[in-house]
C-alpha cells in the first residue's frame, strides 16, 4: 500500500504545469487535494511518471460568480465551497449534497474539480453536476475547451479528458428562483461511497432527476409532474434503463429499488421547496 | 521550483507540532510514513492507508485531514500538528484526553489518535459542539473496541469542560 516512484513538481504558473503534462503524455497526472488520486496510487491502481502539484497557483484557488453560473476553480477544496458564503443561496443542490460528501476530514482536503476528474460513477459532485447542467472547463497547453458536464462523464471513471490536459474550473448553473431541489442517498455507513444517490430540480418546466451509483457513470432524466398518472412509471422506467448490476455492496435488484424510493422523495422535496 | 526527481530524497520544510523541522523523502512518501519513519512519531497510527479508518488523522493547517492520503510533498510549508502535541507535558494529559480517560473513550487505543486530533479541531472551532456535531466528525473514523458511546461522552465533557473554562464566571 505504498506508491510506485514518481517525479513531482510543484509548478508556480499555469503555463509550466501545462508544459509539463504535454511533455509527460499520458503518465503525468494532476495532484490537487489528493483525496481521489492517493488512494488509487497507495492501491497502485494508478502509476504516473509524474505529478504536477497545482496548488500553489493562486489563478485556480478563486470561486466567480459570471452570469448565471459559479465558477469553481482547480484548486478550491470542498471545505472551501461548503463554507462559501452564497452556497445555500446560489448552489443549493450541493449545500443539500456536501453532508454525503465523504467526511470533514476528506473534504479538507479534497478539491471540487478532483472529484469531478476522478469521476467515481457513485461520487456526489459529478452527480451534482451533471443534475444541474453544468459544464467543465478544460486547458491544454494548445487550446481551451468547454465540455458539458453530460458529455464529460463518459463511463466507470473515465471521462472526455485528453492527453495533456487538465480541468481549470467547474460550471455550476446558479440557482433560480422558483426551483426547488433535493438531495439523497443511501450507503453501508455515513461518508462512504453511496450505493445509490438521487439529486433532483423542480422548476417550471418540469422535474429534472439524476442518479449515481447504478449505471457507470451519473445520469439525467427529465420527468413528467408528479400528480401525473405516468410518474410512477416513468420512474419505474429510469430504474429499469440504468444498467443496474450485482456487486458486493448491493444487488442490481435493491439499486432499482433505491432509485423507484430515494427518487420519488428527492423529487417530492424539489417539488415542496419550488412551492 | 525544478522538477523532483523519483530516484532521490528531498527536503521538505514544514512545521511540525509547533517547530519548524526538515526532513529528507523520496516524492512518493506518504505524511504518514514521514512522520513515524523519518521524524519517528509513532503516535500517528496507520491502519487501511486509503483514507476509511481515519487512524491516521492529523491536523494540516488546523484542520484534520487524512496523513495517509496527503504525500509528504505536500505539507511543504505547512503547518502540521499530530496527537503527540495534545498534552502539554509527557506526565499531563490534555483535558481531551483526559476526558477519554475518565469516560473509556479508548481500549485498544489504536484509532484514538487519530480521533483525538479530530475531535480537538472540531471543538476549537466549534466550542458549542454538540452531540450530532461529535457524531459527525467521528463518521470519519473506525473504532472496533468501544461502539462509540464512550467517545461520544468522552468529547461531550471536554467541550463542557472546555467552556467553563473560558467563561470562569458564568
Amino acid at each position: 500500500m505504498k506508491p510506485a516512484s514518481f517525479d513531482f513538481l510543484c509548478p508556480d504558473t499555469l503555463e509550466e504545469a501545462l508544459a509539463a503534462l504535454a511533455d509527460g503524455g499520458g503518465d503525468a497526472r494532476v495532484i490537487a487535494g489528493g483525496q481521489s488520486l492517493v488512494p488509487m496510487l497507495n492501491m497502485r491502481l494508478a502509476r504516473p511518471s509524474l505529478l504536477v502539484d497545482i496548488m500553489r497557483l493562486e489563478a485556480l484557488r478563486r470561486i466567480e460568480t459570471s452570469g448565471d453560473e459559479i465558477i469553481v476553480g482547480a484548486g478550491v477544496r470542498q471545505a472551501e465551497l461548503e463554507a462559501w458564503t452564497d452556497l445555500s443561496r446560489d448552489l443549493p443542490l450541493l449545500a443539500a449534497a456536501f453532508p454525503w460528501l465523504g467526511h470533514v476530514q476528506t473534504r479538507a482536503r479534497g478539491t471540487v474539480c478532483g472529484s469531478i476528474a476522478h469521476a467515481d460513477p457513485s461520487a456526489e459532485l459529478p452527480l451534482s453536476l451533471v443534475t444541474l447542467g453544468g459544464a467543465v472547463s478544460l486547458r491544454s497547453r494548445k487550446q481551451k475547451r468547454r465540455v458539458e458536464a453530460d458529455d464529460f462523464f463518459i463511463g466507470m471513471m473515465a471521462t472526455d479528458l485528453a492527453e495533456g490536459e487538465m480541468i481549470e474550473a467547474v460550471h455550476f448553473p446558479k440557482a433560480r428562483p422558483g426551483c426547488g431541489y433535493a438531495f439523497r442517498e443511501v450507503g453501508r455507513r455515513h461518508g462512504d461511497f453511496a450505493i445509490v444517490a438521487s439529486a433532483a430540480i423542480a422548476d417550471e418546466k418540469g422535474l429534472r432527476l439524476g442518479i449515481a451509483g447504478v449505471d457507470d457513470r451519473p445520469r439525467v432524466f427529465p420527468l413528467p409532474a408528479l400528480d401525473n398518472d405516468q410518474f410512477d412509471d416513468a420512474i419505474n422506467d429510469i430504474a429499469w434503463s440504468l444498467n443496474a448490476r450485482d456487486d458486493i455492496h448491493a444487488s442490481a435488484r435493491y439499486r432499482r429499488e433505491l432509485v423507484r424510493s430515494l427518487g420519488r422523495e428527492t423529487l417530492k422535496e424539489a417539488s415542496r421547496c419550488r412551492a | 521550483m525544478p522538477r523532483l526527481n523519483a530516484a532521490r530524497k528531498h527536503t521538505i520544510d514544514f512545521t511540525l507540532n509547533g517547530k519548524a523541522v526538515s526532513a529528507e523523502a523520496e516524492n512518493r512518501m506518504l505524511l504518514s510514513d514521514l512522520l513515524r519513519h523519518e521524524i519517528g512519531l509513532t503516535g500517528t497510527h496507520v491502519g487501511c492507508e486509503h483514507g476509511v479508518c481515519g487512524a491516521c488523522t492529523v491536523q494540516i493547517d488546523g484542520k484534520p485531514a487524512r496523513a495517509c492520503l496527503t504525500l509528504a510533498q505536500q505539507v511543504r510549508g505547512s503547518d502540521v500538528r499530530t496527537v503527540e502535541a495534545l498534552a502539554p507535558d509527557p506526565a499531563v494529559l490534555s483535558p481531551l484526553q483526559a476526558a477519554f480517560r475518565r469516560h473509556h473513550g479508548l481500549q485498544c487505543g489504536f484509532c484514538t489518535p487519530g480521533i483525538l486530533m479530530s475531535l480537538d479541531a472540531l471543538l476549537r472551532e466549534q466550542p458549542d459542539a454538540g452531540r450530532e456535531d461529535i457524531r459527525e466528525h467521528l463518521s470519519g473514523h473506525l473504532c472496533r473496541c468501544t461502539g462509540y458511546a464512550t467517545i461520544v461522552e468522552a468529547a461531550l465533557a471536554a467541550a463542557e469542560e472546555q467552556r467553563k473554562e473560558e467563561t470562569p464566571n458564568a
